[in-house]
């Protein structure tokens, strides 16, 4: 189309932005529900809270229950762990960051602030190695608490060798942050809801 | 697609047909006609045996379906009923596990051909690079297949894979809860893999069809990567290369079949056939041995980010390899300096996938670091520098005159 033969705009050039703009639109619109429907559905948000009893949870003992899909470590943490947690520097962390969906963004990541309601005897946190995925062993890694011939507190990856704390943050490994806490609320002194 | 044809129908159906629709002139001109360099040797019959394996796996792949149920409570058992109650279930699905690994040997040696004869240099650039799309969709194909079991190591390989794609700044976390459609690999995850699995082969029979268009432009490369000449260079595909190509299916499809009856097991892992628990990772977890060297490279690097860059870079350099080889001369047979690095390069490989298969810790973890260096400077560094400082030896006047220099060495004089 030359400019001299086609000087005034005409309907063939309406048509064509009209159509263009249309069919742009309309393809994008029309992609949205093709990808969200990827999102998780009603009946798996619909499972999302689950509530734990605390109490018989003897004192060094963890459970392990299953939230969302993802094992979710409650840990009724002994005296030595905790001390051992919050003997840590805060620059000695390669996660500074709390992690804890129940303090504020950016806060540190001090043994206080990884619990809830300051009940540091229970660590409530996601069984998900922050790397790839996998669930971390329990009372294993260079972190934990050496007590007689055991371990005690502390996590390990098998798959690809993370180290975690007796508070759950990452020491050592390729993990980037430390094991998230997920929301929760004490109903009751020892009983937990999750999500 | 170009090519000579002299395709003259000859019956009356012939005439109707090809005023219609001429296909019989294209099968004449392409499949049957079609000129290739006379001196191919064995190691250029991988994509036939590669087009076969294609075949295989849908066949069986289709089979199976009737028989599967993609569903976290019923896929492992309805693998089991496969093996156990279906008539000849066993011997479909071992096919189509081990059918998977020899597509792998086929396509590594395919593109290994390639990388020694320079198959991917001007004018092949883009048939290279539809191959290396074709292993792309290949390898997401093959993993997704792996999850459909739902035994311990399809659920944990499931979820190492997806958790690669939370490396990715800002956007990482919404992409994988995206692709889990929940929080951690379920269901719904099972079956958007399921789904795709069954798509993915199409995908790439079509991709398969754009890389022989593309082999059909410039025609196949050879041992001496010396262009085609004259007609003096060629021969008719058919009967020469049908049967030649033949030949090579039938004694690879044995070595298939050797796997499937006497070691249908041997390239799995038994924990897979311990259903999926979302609570108890395996000990060690490692992925069928074909990602194995890309496994070592992500696990090398001690950075979640660094890792997968590094994994998937190691892949997507070779869409790239037509411009790192700066040698004019395409095969290996006449770059000496070339030639030691390229079994080099090839013995890296098996090395980074053999650590690939250990612990990350210890003296594993330092070599598959220098071996991965290597990978890369391979690409980035030995490649484009050789074509420089290189000086290759004496190419034959043409691909006619090699054939019968090697035939009879004293009737072709030395130039």
């Amino acid at each position: 189309m030359s400019t001299a033969e086609h000087a005034e705009v005409n309907r063939r050039d309406f048509l064509y932005i009209a159509t263009g703009a249309v069919g742009a639109v309309g393809a994008a619109l029309t992609a949205w529900p093709f990808i969200n429907q990827m999102n998780p559905d009603a009946s798996v948000l619909a499972m999302a809270t689950v509530e734990v009893d605390l109490a018989p949870i003897a004192e060094g003992q963890a459970i392990t229950i299953k939230w969302r899909g993802n094992p979710v470590f409650i840990r009724h943490r002994t005296g030595p762990e905790i001390e051992a947690a919050k003997a840590v520097k805060m620059e000695e962390l390669p996660d500074p960051l709390a992690r804890n969906a129940n303090v504020k963004e950016g806060d540190p990541a001090t043994d206080v602030n990884r619990v809830v309601g300051e009940k540091e005897q229970f660590l409530v946190m996601m069984g998900v190695c922050t790397h790839l995925g996998c669930v971390p062993i329990g009372n294993e890694g260079e972190y934990a608490i050496v007590e007689g011939g055991g371990k005690m507190g502390g996590w390990f990856c098998p798959c690809h060798g993370s180290h975690y704390d007796t508070a759950g943050r990452i020491r050592k490994g390729p993990a980037p942050e430390n094991l998230p806490v997920p929301v929760y609320s004490y109903l009751s002194d020892t009983k937990i809801r999750i999500g | 697609m170009s090519g000579p044809s002299n395709y003259k129908p000859t019956t009356a159906f012939g005439k109707w047909m090809h005023e219609r629709l001429p296909i019989m002139e294209m099968v004449q001109g392409q499949a049957l006609d079609f000129p290739t360099p006379k001196n191919l040797n064995y190691w250029w019959t991988f994509g036939g045996i590669l087009a076969v394996m294609l075949v295989v796996q849908i066949v069986t792949g289709v089979v199976l379906v009737m028989h599967y149920t993609p569903h976290v409570d019923l896929a492992f058992a309805s693998v089991e009923h496969i093996m156990r109650d279906v008539n000849s279930g066993w011997l479909l699905r071992y096919m189509h596990a081990n059918g998977a690994s020899m597509f792998f040997i086929a396509v590594y040696i395919h593109m290994f051909r390639g990388m020694y004869y320079g198959s991917y240099k001007a004018p092949r650039e883009v048939l290279w690079m539809i191959g290396v799309l074709i292993y792309l969709v290949m390898m997401a194909t093959a993993f997704m297949g792996y999850v459909l079991p739902w035994g311990q190591m399809s659920f944990w390989g499931a979820k190492v894979i997806t958790n690669l794609f939370s490396a990715i700044p800002f956007v990482g976390d919404s992409i994988t809860t995206l692709l889990w459609g929940g929080y951690s690999v379920d269901n719904p995850t099972l079956n958007r893999f399921f789904s795709l699995h069954y798509l993915l082969p199409f995908v790439l029979a079509a991709l398969i069809g754009l890389h022989i268009w593309a082999l059909h432009v410039p025609g196949n490369n050879n041992p001496t990567g010396v262009s085609v000449k004259s007609s003096q260079d060629t021969l008719p595909f058919h009967p020469y290369y049908t049967m030649k190509d033949a030949f090579a299916i039938v004694v690879f499809l044995m070595f298939y079949a050797a796997w499937v009856f006497f070691a249908p097991n041997y390239l799995g892992h038994a924990i897979n056939y311990q259903e999926a628990d979302p609570l108890v990772t395996p000990a060690h977890i490692v992925p069928e041995w074909y990602y194995l060297p890309f496994y070592a490279i992500l696990r090398a690097i001690p950075d979640k980010l660094g890792g997968v860059l590094a994994m998937f870079g190691s892949i997507l350099i070779l869409f790239a390899l037509p411009w790192l080889d700066t040698s004019k001369v395409r095969s290996g047979s006449y770059r000496p300096i070339f030639k030691q690095f390229f079994w080099i390069f090839a013995i890296v490989c098996v090395a980074l996938g053999y650590l690939g298969s250990k612990p990350a810790e210890g003296w594993y973890v330092v070599f598959s670091r220098i071996l991965t260096a290597y990978y890369f400077a391979h690409f980035l560094v030995i490649l484009p520098l050789l074509g420089l400082l290189e000086s290759p030896k004496p190419l034959p006047s043409s691909i006619s005159d090699d054939v019968l220099a090697k035939k009879n060495p004293a009737a072709v004089p030395a130039e």
